[in-house]
C-alpha cells in the first residue's frame, strides 16, 4: 500500500512542477527553489512528517524533502543547544546529500569527458 | 502587417503538448518515488540499518546513479523527455551539479570546476537554508518548539 502512496505523492509533486514549468516563464532552477521553500514551510507545523509517514520513500525522494530535512535539523538543533544549535544543526541531516553530490561530481568530471 | 506576421509566427511556433508532458512527469515521478521506497526497504532488510540511515543511503544511491548517467551522457536525453519527472526528485540536484562540473572542466580545476560546480544547484542550498532559518525563527517566536 505504501508503494501506491509513494507513487501518487511523488507523481503529484512532479506533475505540479511540470504544470508550473509549462504555463509560466520560470526555468527549472526556479521550480526547484520554489519546491525547496515549500518543503521548509511544510515542516514548520509538522505537516511533512505526516506525509512521510503516509507516503514513505515517495515523500523523501522529491526536492521538498531537502527543505524538510533543513528545517528539521534547525529545530532539532535549537531544542538541543539554543540559538547556537540553530546554526549548528541546520545542515545536519542534508550534509550527506550535498557532500555526495559534490564528491561524486568532482571525481566523475575528472574521469569522464563532456559529451554533447 | 504586424498582425499578419504574428499569425505566421503563431502558425510555426511548435506547440508544447502540455497535457502529455504532465502525464509523463506524473508517471516518471511516481516511478522515482517507488524506487526510493524500494531502496529504503532494501537497505533496511539486507543491511539492517535504522530507517533514518536507510534514507541517507537511498539519497546517496540516487545521487550516485544520476551523476554517473550524466557523465556517461544519456541522462540529458532522459531529462529532455521526462522534464519535471526527473528535475523535481533529488536526481535533478545531482544532475545540475554534475553537468556544471563537466561543462566548466576545461577552464581548470579551481577557476573551472571549483568556482562553477554549484552554479545551478547553489540556489537550492542557499534558499533552502534561508527558508529553514526564517521558518524555524517564526516557529520559535510562536512558541511551538
Amino acid at each position: 500500500m505504501v508503494y501506491l502512496n509513494a507513487f501518487l505523492f511523488c507523481g503529484l509533486v512532479c506533475a505540479i512542477g511540470q504544470i508550473i514549468l509549462d504555463n509560466t516563464n520560470f526555468t527549472p532552477g526556479h521550480i526547484t527553489v520554489i519546491f525547496v521553500v515549500v518543503g521548509t514551510f511544510l515542516d514548520v507545523f509538522n505537516i511533512y512528517d505526516k506525509i512521510v509517514l503516509w507516503a514513505g520513500g515517495g515523500a523523501l525522494v522529491p526536492i521538498t524533502s531537502f527543505g524538510h530535512m533543513l528545517t528539521h535539523g534547525a529545530i532539532e538543533g535549537y531544542n538541543q543547544g539554543g540559538i547556537l544549535g540553530l546554526f549548528n544543526g541546520t545542515l545536519n541531516l542534508t550534509s550527506a546529500g550535498i557532500s555526495a553530490a559534490i564528491i561524486f561530481s568532482f571525481f566523475f568530471s575528472l574521469v569522464f569527458e563532456p559529451r554533447d | 502587417m504586424k498582425d499578419k506576421y504574428q499569425k505566421i509566427v503563431d502558425k510555426y511556433t511548435p506547440k508544447e503538448a502540455v497535457f502529455y508532458n504532465t502525464i509523463i512527469a506524473f508517471i516518471i515521478g511516481g516511478i522515482m518515488g517507488i524506487i526510493g521506497e524500494l531502496l529504503i526497504e532494501f537497505y533496511q532488510y539486507y543491511f539492517s540499518v535504522s530507517s533514518k540511515e536507510a534514507t541517507v543511503c537511498m539519497l546517496i544511491t540516487l545521487i550516485f546513479l544520476s551523476c554517473l548517467f550524466t557523465s556517461l551522457g544519456f541522462f540529458d536525453k532522459w531529462v529532455n523527455f521526462c522534464k519535471c519527472g526527473l528535475i523535481i526528485p533529488i536526481t535533478g540536484f545531482a544532475h545540475a551539479t554534475q553537468s556544471a562540473a563537466l561543462e566548466y572542466r576545461k577552464e581548470g580545476l579551481v577557476t573551472g570546476i571549483g568556482a562553477n560546480m554549484l552554479k545551478l544547484s547553489g540556489a537550492v542550498i542557499i534558499y533552502g537554508i534561508i527558508g529553514s532559518f526564517v521558518f524555524s525563527l517564526i516557529r520559535m517566536l510562536v512558541g511551538l518548539v
